[in-house]
């Protein structure tokens, strides 16, 4: 691949996922080289979220391994893969939506952080000074996000978007080199989108992220992506750089079903 | 917390400290209850309100502190107070254990496990070749502690009654306090993060088995200690005061409270210990039918608890002064 001199953070290979019957995943390989931006693309149904649930280790291979930093990620338990340095957001927003905007944030900072049951109910100093420490980088996340003004709102009251760039910050708080956007700009208006693409390009800068994206907004992905994988029926069709993807044939068959070509 | 939090906090243990000099005898015996089932509460409602756990099963985690209790002083002869730390830890053990397994039952099959455990509980207590340590259907009798001998040298005169109440608050409040630091903190976050976002809160790095089974001990390790106070209040312990009805109560008692509060558990504990009366006082016929009068009562009014309510009505008190800005002026 284009990137190809750069070590890879994230390997992917030969995974294979089935349910049931269903085939969701079917030998896919790619990978992420560290510092970039690979987005994945594919139909619905074409197996992108599978495959993040698998790097997150929600959903088991069949076959194949995931390598993370050149160590396989098969053994990690899912709680583990924080710590590893791997964050994530949800498809569908999986905030904790009884609590504040901060609380969220800082619940993102759990795998950095230590403290257990009994030095919590004694307030041991570490255990003190890891909570003041949570609160003081989920303060700075909220600032960098411009979410300062929500910090003690109800994280349910809020509009999508806004509920969406929580999310954001609840991932970033772990620290994470390799930061999974599942659909960051679905149900987002116009003006959203485009700040959501500019935030996304200026996290990466600022925090030297390397990202995986899947999304629907075709425009967004090619602009933000350095390479593009596509995916159809769990196996990969195409891969390239956005402007090779675009037009690759393989492609255009797996959204339209005729020859025809994306405008972007 | 807040400074006005903090106010109410300590005009509240005031107010404690004061009661029993006010109170006669039984009265001060009541409010121990109170207290009590205060502690059983905030430990149910660490487990169901914050963590989502329901359990069906608190009385028998209640049974088993005061039965560890009652066997230690009655067979071992040992001082009252030194029961209490044994109890909680006995229960923490067993209730730990209990939810390893409890991990891969969520919801209403959780709430039927939990269930199988308090009524399986008096049979066991009765159960002939126990009857040695638990006394069988008989139950076991024990002493009321009298207050302490260097209180009377030091010139304080307390009943019994007045001593055990100050004894069983001073447990409570450091329980309390104790709740309040686990629930505020990154433990507390996490409990909550498993309740709300299962999948979520693993995907930050929470271990949800262990958090879920610790939360099961020390859940059951509060209710035990209360348990084991209750029974020394009580001065006896037998099977059938540890029915499935207990631990229903106890439910009861967080939801009227509030769920996820631990003022909730206070508000729930006085529900639980006067409300019957009430409704005995109302009618003998019938006591059950009105306490249920006054169930249904509380629900409809406050479906957030007593808790909710309370904190609405300060929400809405702080929210009116807004729309009356003359109010705000000195």
């Amino acid at each position: 691949m284009a990137a190809g001199a750069e070590q890879a953070l994230l390997r992917v290979q030969d995974v294979a996922v089935r349910f049931g019957g269903i085939v969701a995943l079917d030998g896919v390989s790619f990978d992420v080289p560290a510092g970039r931006i690979v987005g994945l693309i594919g139909p619905n149904g074409a197996g992108k979220t599978t495959l993040f649930n698998c790097i997150s280790r929600l959903y088991p291979c069949e076959r194949g391994d995931i390598a993370f930093a050149g160590r396989s990620l098969l053994g990690v338990p899912r709680h583990r893969i924080a710590a590893l340095g791997i964050g994530r957001t949800f498809q569908n927003l999986a905030l904790f939506r009884t609590m504040s905007v901060l609380e969220n944030v800082m619940v993102g900072r759990h795998s950095r952080s230590r403290g257990g049951f009994f030095s919590a109910a004694v307030r041991l100093p570490y255990a003190v000074r890891a909570d003041a420490e949570a609160r003081g980088k989920a303060r700075e996340l909220l600032a960098l996000l411009d979410l300062e003004r929500f910090a003690d709102s109800s994280v349910a009251a809020l509009p999508f978007g806004t509920q969406k760039r929580v999310e954001l910050a609840r991932a970033l708080a772990a620290e994470p080199k390799l930061l999974l956007l599942d659909e960051p700009a679905s149900g987002l208006n116009h003006e959203e989108v485009g700040a959501i693409g500019a935030l996304i390009r200026s996290l990466r800068e600022r925090l030297e992220l390397t990202v995986l994206l899947v999304e629907h907004h075709m425009q967004l992905l090619m602009s933000l992506s350095d390479w593009v994988v596509a995916l159809n029926f769990g196996r990969r069709i195409a891969e390239g750089t956005p402007a090779e993807v675009r037009n690759h044939p393989e492609l255009v068959r797996a959204y339209l079903g005729t020859a025809a070509s994306f405008s972007t | 917390m807040s400074k006005k939090l903090v106010t109410v906090t300590i005009l509240l243990i005031v107010l404690a400290c004061v009661l029993p000099l006010v109170l006669t005898n039984y009265r001060t015996f009541q409010a121990t209850l109170v207290l009590v089932y205060a502690i059983a509460l905030l430990g149910l409602n660490i487990l169901t309100g914050y963590n989502g756990q329901i359990s069906l099963g608190h009385g028998a985690f209640y049974a088993i502190g005061a039965y560890a209790a009652a066997m230690l002083m009655d067979q071992a002869g040992m001082p009252y107070w030194a029961t209490i730390p044994i109890a909680g830890a006995v229960c923490l053990v067993i209730g730990f254990l209990f939810g390893l397994p409890a991990l891969r039952l969520e919801g209403l099959y959780l709430a039927l496990a939990t269930f199988a455990l308090a009524v399986s509980m008096p049979p066991i207590l009765k159960a002939h070749f126990l009857e040695k340590w638990t006394g069988g259907v008989q139950g076991i009798v024990i002493v009321k502690p009298d207050p302490p001998a260097w209180l009377a040298a030091a010139g304080v005169k307390l009943s019994a009654d007045q001593w055990l109440y100050y004894f069983v608050l001073a447990i409570a409040i450091v329980l309390f306090i104790a709740g309040w630091n686990l629930i505020s903190g990154r433990v507390g976050r996490a409990l909550v993060a498993i309740r709300d976002h299962h999948t979520a809160a693993e995907a930050m790095g929470i271990n949800s088995a262990i958090y879920k089974s610790l939360a099961f001990g020390v859940s059951a390790m509060y209710t035990g200690i209360a348990g084991a106070l209750g029974a020394i209040a009580v001065q006896f312990v037998a099977p059938d005061s540890f029915t499935v009805f207990l631990s229903i109560t106890f439910l009861v008692g967080i939801v009227v409270g509030g769920l996820a509060s631990l003022s909730g558990a206070l508000h729930g504990a006085l529900f639980i210990q006067f409300v019957p009366n009430i409704a005995d006082e109302l009618s003998k016929a019938a006591p059950w039918a009105v306490f249920g009068v006054f169930l249904i009562g509380f629900v409809y009014l406050m479906p957030t608890g007593v808790a909710g309510a309370l904190r609405a009505l300060t929400r809405r008190r702080s929210s009116g002064k807004l729309l009356h800005p003359k109010e705000a002026l000195p």
